[in-house]
């Protein structure tokens, strides 16, 4: 087992290395750099003459290596990187790019935590169900919300959530908090403010999640359920419900477990357009308004710490399914 | 075994007593795609797939016959124009079997200066159907200016409101479906053709070639989709003119999304490379070119079919996305995201609800992509349960 982790986080490391330049070459495929977003911007709003604002972009040019050849330019980055920990500069923002991502990360996990715990849980207890009371008046309810789950563009979900908590209950929505408690101190009250504000994204992104757990823990289950193992070991007179835990189930989760491995990248990208919905200081906007702006060292680090995550979460959930089912070898 | 054989027997026996009947019963057999098309229609949730997609795809082919006004008519003074009601029994309780709406009458509340609409109920306007108006071309091929409905006495008449330049909002939705699902299915079918291509050349000749391309699906397969498709249509110019734009996406989500289906043609290749029937036919002779076409390429069409079908759901979500973002399709072409993008926040949301219908027709159009998808899978799988 140690040498198999071994061996894929050895073989990760150059994998990074190439996902790190490709998402560097992406971000730099659009035509133009910053400079081009900064002169407009200071020309039109800060009232500065053209000519001074060509010669400070010049400045910036100089000061963050745009001027240097590609190749130059994604060797400082990297480095920077590994070296130092430093993911580059962020010319909207002006800021370290790895201040700006770290905070808003951490929300981020937890809206992408809690809607995977939600999708789990919800998601497969209801698939098992499903699978018991097959063809059932519930069964047949459930199918039909699966498949609106998994049809409903999880941006559209986030506008129509709004709409009905806002417009039906008079409620307050988009962002984490209401605005007393947005520069307050963590305490008890900001707390439950917080909770009456987290469940709306995590509804929203983890819908697809739920549904799709839903569906896949049932055909699943009805898969397994249907298998002559289960029904020798029924025949042996083992109990229901021993037969259904350790048989049955036992082998139905595995799908839901390889599937871990995807879900974290896939839940911060489901928070990306539904965050900006919300208005949420997650990644999402800073991500989007690093494209639309040419911030190409902050759009390019979350690009590729998008695709590390992917990589760490498939060796975990390859890890994971080792150990739990002894079948897999490695 | 033993049971063929007894039916066999009891056909024999049967013919001996009734020859005619029974000869017509055995020459019936049922084709791979009959049993197919068999076992998908008994499927309840297929059929309304079915139903729904089709109706989607007449709307979007023949949109102006569907849409009463010209989607790119701007009326300023009609800007923010509520639904109308559409209504069969009228102020004094009777039925009508004719639909009628009533005019509505614009104020200006004398507070906020907001536009409040209501209906005149003194006339009935009673909607007309098959209705000239407007002329247009039939799928480029010859003029026509009959429309589904109208309401030709009251002038206007915007069963889902109208938009911020006072455009009517069903035209719009109509047109919009055309990109929306054209984006979808061109994709998919985009998608179909470098996947199955890079699959099959993969399985079939392996070695340096396949361990090259294995590394490019990997390698594509390393980043989430998503921010993936942002920061590629960013990179599309800004100047380029709305075809070539709405081009460059479907060819984006293909680039991005063949690399699945790639996966599994090869992985059924590389199993039909090593059958018998392949190997013989090599033995007869049979060049690689001939090998792929007629005999692998046919054995694992179902399978690319229903990839490709449950594609089409995933592209049109990712299109809407895009363009609700604006890094999508561009205006003047429209398409449900584009549309929805008018509806992205809280205040527009809460006073002009109607902006959301498209969101609706998005959903409705999913749905029966993937219960398409759904019931074509089950119904070509021979091991699923049923039939």
């Amino acid at each position: 087992m140690g040498s198999y982790i071994l061996r894929r986080i050895l073989y990760s490391i150059p994998l990074l290395l190439i996902i790190s330049f490709v998402a560097f070459v992406i971000i730099n495929l659009p035509p133009g750099d910053y400079t081009q977003i900064f002169i407009s911007q200071i020309t039109s709003q800060a009232g500065v003459s053209q000519a001074d604002a060509q010669q400070m972009a010049a400045q910036l040019e100089e000061m963050y290596g745009l001027d240097q050849p590609f190749l130059v330019q994604y060797y400082e980055w990297i480095s920077g990187i590994i070296l130092r920990g430093d993911f580059g500069f962020s010319f909207n923002y002006r800021r370290p790019v790895s201040e700006v991502i770290w905070p808003r990360l951490g929300m981020t996990m937890v809206i992408a935590l809690g809607s995977h715990l939600v999708s789990v849980v919800i998601g497969g207890g209801i698939g098992i169900f499903s699978a018991i009371k097959k063809y059932g008046i519930s069964d047949t309810i459930f199918t039909i919300i699966a498949f609106l789950g998994l049809s409903i563009p999880n941006f559209f979900l986030a506008l129509l959530l709004m709409y009905i908590i806002s417009v039906w209950f008079g409620g307050d929505v988009g962002g984490l908090f209401s605005p007393e408690y947005i520069l307050a101190d963590w305490s008890f009250a900001r707390f439950i403010d917080f909770l009456k504000h987290i469940w709306v994204p995590i509804v929203v992104v983890g819908t697809y999640g739920t549904a799709r757990n839903m569906r896949v823990m049932r055909s699943n289950l009805l898969d397994v359920l249907n298998e002559q193992y289960v029904k020798v070991a029924r025949a042996k007179g083992l109990k229901s419900n021993y037969v259904f835990l350790k048989h049955a189930l036992r082998n139905a989760v595995q799908p839901i477990i390889m599937y871990l491995g995807m879900t974290l990248p896939f839940l911060i990208q489901g928070a990306i357009v539904s965050s900006i919905v919300l208005n949420l200081p997650t990644t999402g906007p800073v991500f989007y308004n690093a494209l639309v702006n040419r911030d190409m060292y902050l759009a390019g680090s979350f690009l590729m710490m998008l695709a590390v995550t992917l990589v760490i979460g498939n060796i975990l959930a390859d890890i994971l399914l080792a150990w739990i089912d002894p079948r897999v070898r490695y | 075994m033993a049971d063929q054989n007894n039916q066999q027997q009891n056909n024999y026996i049967q013919t001996e007593d009734k020859p005619e009947e029974v000869l017509e019963e055995r020459t019936h057999v049922e084709t791979y795609w009959g049993r197919i098309w068999r076992r998908f229609t008994k499927n309840r949730l297929s059929r309304a797939g079915l139903l729904i997609v089709g109706f989607m795809v007449l709307l979007s082919l023949f949109a102006p016959f569907f849409s009463p006004f010209d989607h790119t008519n701007t009326e300023l003074r009609r800007a923010y124009h509520p639904p109308y009601e559409i209504n069969f029994i009228d102020e004094e309780g009777n039925f009508h079997l004719r639909p009628f709406t009533y005019s509505m009458e614009q104020t200006l509340d004398p507070e906020t200066w907001a536009r409040i609409y209501e209906p005149d109920t003194s006339e009935k306007h009673y909607i007309h159907f098959f209705v000239r108006d407007w002329e247009y071309e039939v799928l480029g091929l010859f003029e026509l200016d009959w429309h589904l409905f109208g309401v030709p006495e009251a002038g206007n008449y915007h069963m889902f409101g109208t938009d911020s330049l006072g455009r009517d909002m069903l035209s719009r939705i109509i047109y919009g479906s055309r990109v929306s699902i054209v984006v979808g299915i061109f994709g998919a079918l985009v998608t179909i053709i470098v996947g199955t291509t890079v699959g099959t050349i993969s399985g079939f000749f392996g070695g340096a070639v396949d361990m090259l391309l294995q590394r490019l699906t990997e390698l594509i397969q390393m980043f989430p989709q998503l921010p993936l498709w942002m920061a590629l249509s960013a990179a599309i110019p800004a100047d380029w003119p709305a075809m070539w734009v709405f081009m460059g996406i479907v060819m984006l989500f293909a680039l991005i999304t063949w690399t699945f289906l790639g996966r599994e043609v090869r992985g059924k290749v590389l199993s039909y490379r090593d059958s018998e029937f392949v190997r013989a036919a090599e033995i007869m002779g049979a060049g690689p070119a001939y090998l792929i076409v007629r005999h692998i390429v046919p054995n694992v069409l179902t399978h690319i079919i229903v990839v490709g079908t449950v594609t089409v759901p995933q592209l049109i979500i990712a299109e809407s996305a895009l363009s609700f973002l604006g890094l999508g399709i561009q205006p003047p072409m429209i398409s449900w995201g584009v549309l929805l993008d008018d509806a992205s926040t809280l205040e527009a949301i809460s006073q002009y609800p109607w902006l959301m219908i498209p969101g609706v027709f998005i959903l409705v159009t999913v749905l029966g992509f993937n219960f398409l998808g759904d019931g074509l899978r089950d119904a070509v799988d021979p091991y699923s349960d049923e039939g």
